[in-house]
């Protein structure tokens, strides 16, 4: 079974990166798929990845992450001004990042505007 | 890290400054081929190989330096520290290496290594000059690890040049890997077999100001 958690911007949004990120980790080792509303900073990124090695064993393997962007790249001059305004007041609220267990998530491809998530069961399936 | 790691840190630093150098990193995924790159280059310039290579992933688990890399092009030169770093994931288990051949030890030994050579290599991003991404060419650009190194080398304003590696292979999609990073630079080489390296040392000039 699979079980995902939807976090909210209002639930992290206010904690410092450090306690965001161990917030993060800990839903990930309950074996939850975490749907996370807007996206980490890069440096949080780099901060998840540093932290997921620290904790790697072995019933622990890591995590799959990805986020969806809801800017589209080629829109008009117009559309684009507007976005960056919206980005500037909302600020990482926009989008939606996915993190998972790798022991649960086996695959996660953007194409870019798609996610498609493989489970272990989904990727046996598919051989 | 403790006064002396930063005592270390310091050392290194200056020393590298001292011989005013810059500080060229191969960054990337776990297999994109930052050795085959490192061992190209160094067997180009100073006639030997830098590290092993090995088609199961995280062969280089420590930092590695060759120093004073001096290349050449059109009549310009260019001295730099080539640093080599462990591929970058956000999963490593050690399952995977037994599969790939490895006993069970050797296999929980290399996953542990490799745990603290992503650590390593995202701590040195920070003491870079000028940064290699190392893709390989066949697999999809728009992974997180990709993303995440390429943002914070940005944040950092430390100048990035995007490799597609593996061109020889059928497979490669050098466009790909464009349309994933439509702001930087792509060049696309075979580390293996050394084609068109010659362009991707002209662009090191390029990212280097030289």
């Amino acid at each position: 079974m699979l079980t995902l958690q939807y976090i909210p911007y209002s639930e992290v949004g206010n904690l410092g990166s450090e306690k965001k990120i161990q917030k993060l980790l800990r839903v990930v080792q309950e074996d939850k798929i975490i749907l996370l509303e807007g996206r980490l900073a890069n440096n949080e990124k780099s901060e998840l990845i540093r932290k997921t090695m620290e904790q790697i064993d072995d019933k622990f393997k890591g995590i799959e992450i990805e986020e969806l962007d809801i800017d589209r790249k080629d829109k008009a001059f117009l559309e684009k001004i507007k976005t960056v305004l919206i980005n500037f007041i909302m600020g990482s609220r926009r989008g939606l990042t996915i993190i998972g267990p790798a022991s649960i998530i086996k695959e996660i491809k953007k194409d870019p505007d798609k996610i498609q998530l493989f489970t272990e069961e989904s990727k046996r399936k598919r051989k | 890290m403790g006064i002396f790691g930063n005592f270390l840190k310091k050392f290194l630093k200056a020393l590298f400054a001292k011989k005013g150098n810059v500080k060229l990193g191969l960054y990337g995924p776990p297999n994109g081929g930052k050795t085959t790159l490192a061992n190209k280059i160094t067997m180009d310039w100073l006639g030997e190989e830098m590290g092993s290579v090995s088609p199961i992933a995280h062969e280089t688990r420590e930092i590695q330096i060759k120093e004073q890399v001096t290349i050449k092009s059109k009549g310009k030169e260019l001295t730099f520290s080539l640093v080599d770093t462990p591929g970058i994931a956000t999963k490593i288990d050690f399952e995977d290496f037994i599969k790939a051949g490895l006993e069970e030890k050797e296999a929980k030994t290399r996953a542990k290594e490799a745990t603290k050579g992503v650590i390593d290599a995202i701590k040195w991003l920070d003491d870079m000059d000028a940064v290699v991404i190392v893709l390989d060419a066949t697999k999809d650009p728009y992974s997180q690890v990709n993303i995440t190194i390429i943002g914070n080398l940005e944040a950092r304003k430390i100048p990035v040049l995007i490799v597609a590696n593996k061109v020889d292979l059928k497979k490669a999609d050098i466009k790909k890997v464009q349309a994933a990073f439509p702001q930087y630079d792509v060049i696309g080489i075979s580390a293996k077999y050394g084609t068109n390296v010659d362009n991707f040392y002209e662009s090191l000039f390029k990212i280097t100001n030289k």
